[in-house]
């Protein structure tokens, strides 16, 4: 099955984008894969903090381990509504999620 | 002048390999690397993470990797230009090329390997408005030499690994005072660290002051004064000779964008048919640096990057001389 996730970029401009739900991705690869200005530096491993975005929607997401917080808490972009979109898979749960990229670290 | 046979920018894992096979051909090289030491990504992002596809070692930590690249080049004594970005590159009327860094350290050589990764590694500062008036003076991103902290009143900023790990070493080895500021209650960095930290702040060896960020600074009877703010909006100043944010550096591609190489998704596109060079005769790029067709951003392929490209580098350096493939059990490893 297909999801559909609602993205505005850094330059503002708002798009939906269709992501797989079979290929055990994460928001971050599936933000690289549109060519989204995200670098996932670490590869996902919620080190980086290159992947942050705001969460604009009502979704029931994966709780914040300790390191994404640690992450989070050490930058200053971050909002109540911040998480790392490599930490949130793919899956049925999140579809019709609205995000929007955080500034460039 | 620093002159050598191969001007190596990016001390990386790739970076650090390139000099073992180019010393098998008798080549020497220097490296330049923005950090103050050598391991590039494994160094800055990963060095206490296991790595599982590097062929023979079924898992090896990153810093232990980059620990045995650095025991397996020792015999080619490469030099090292370490905490300087590679800034600017010219060509002299021998065709040589000068790359000079941002400190004003000029190399010279025949060829290039560009080995840089996702790039130079630059400092995450903190949204502050009048920094860059202190940045000379009192601000320090990166610790290059320790020595100069020594006997100074010193505020850290930052939750990671670095910024712990540098608080401890100055509490233990020598600095007056040290703070230690960090935006919420619990760190990044590794348990062990953490625990030390807590246990200084308890000996009074650490102020620690956790909830709390720099919102201001300014100069206060020669020194940095910090205008420090918790979460609940209580301030304080703390004066201090030096300010060390330590947030982390993130990868840029920095001045090597301007060189006339092509690049694509910032990334330098080069030749993997034949031997990784790049639109600029005598400069290779090879690493995460590069792209092409199938690239993938692993160890393994900078490695096999590496020992084409220094073939071929080889051919520009001596285009007279023929080179055959020895293998080093055959011949050993002869260093100089
Ligand atoms: C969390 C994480 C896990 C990983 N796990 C694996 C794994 O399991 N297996 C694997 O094969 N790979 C893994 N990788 C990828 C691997 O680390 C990279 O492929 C590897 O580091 C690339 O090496 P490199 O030498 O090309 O570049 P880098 O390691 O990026 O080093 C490049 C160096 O060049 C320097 N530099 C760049 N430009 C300049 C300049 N102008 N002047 C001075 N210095 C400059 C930078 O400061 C940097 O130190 C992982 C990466 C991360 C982040
Ligand atoms: S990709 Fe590095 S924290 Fe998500």
């Amino acid at each position: 099955m297909d999801i559909s996730i609602t993205v505005t970029n850094r330059d503002n401009k708002t798009k939906k984008i269709i992501a797989p739900t079979d290929m055990n991705l994460n928001l971050m690869e599936i933000l690289k894969v549109y060519e989204y200005p995200i670098e996932g530096t670490c590869g996902g491993m919620a080190l980086c903090a290159s992947c942050h975005i705001f969460i604009n929607s009502k979704h029931d997401l994966p709780a914040i381990s300790l390191s994404e917080k640690a992450i989070l808490d050490d930058n200053w972009d971050t909002q109540p509504n911040s998480r790392l979109a490599c930490q949130i898979p793919i899956s049925k749960k999140i579809d019709l999620i609205n995000i929007r990229l955080a500034p460039e670290i | 002048m620093i002159q050598t046979d191969i001007i190596i920018i990016g001390a990386g894992p790739v970076g650090l390999f390139t000099v073992f096979e180019a010393g098998l051909l008798k080549l020497k090289c220097h490296l330049i690397d923005a950090l103050p030491i050598p391991g590039g990504q494994c160094a800055e992002i990963y060095p206490k993470k296991p790595i599982y596809d590097i062929p023979g070692y079924p898992s090896i930590q990153a810093a232990d990797l980059i620990k045995k690249l650095m025991e397996q080049i020792k015999p080619f004594n490469p030099g090292f230009t370490l905490g300087e970005t590679a800034y600017s590159l010219e060509k002299d009327q021998e065709e040589q090329f000068i790359v000079t860094t941002s400190e004003g350290t000029s190399h010279r050589a025949p060829v290039i390997a560009i080995a840089g990764g996702l790039g130079v590694f630059t400092p995450r500062k903190p949204p502050i408005e009048n920094l860059n008036e202190f940045e000379k003076k009192y601000i320090h991103y990166i610790v290059k030499e320790p020595e100069i902290f020594a006997n100074k009143n010193i505020v850290i900023s930052g939750g990671g690994d670095s910024a712990l790990d540098w608080a401890l070493y100055f509490a233990e080895n020598f600095a007056s005072s040290v703070h230690l500021i960090h935006r919420s209650e619990n760190f990044r960095a590794h348990n062990d660290s953490v625990q030390k930290a807590m246990n200084f702040a308890k000996l009074g060896k650490i102020k620690i002051i956790l909830n709390s960020e720099v919102q201001e600074i300014k100069e206060k009877k020669g020194a940095l004064s910090l205008n420090v703010i918790s979460k609940n909006k209580k301030t304080q100043s703390i004066a201090c000779d030096n300010w060390l944010p330590l947030f982390g550096l993130s990868p840029k591609i920095g001045p090597i964008g301007n060189w006339g190489l092509e690049i694509e998704k910032n990334a330098i596109k080069v030749d993997n048919a034949t031997d990784y060079s790049t639109n600029i005769e005598g400069i290779y790029a090879i690493g995460d640096v590069n792209t092409y067709n199938g690239k993938l951003k692993l160890i393994l392929c900078g490695f096999h990057e590496a020992a084409i490209m220094v073939q071929s580098a080889f051919k520009k350096i001596y285009p007279n001389k023929n080179n055959v493939l020895k293998y080093t059990t055959v011949t050993g490893i002869k260093g100089f």
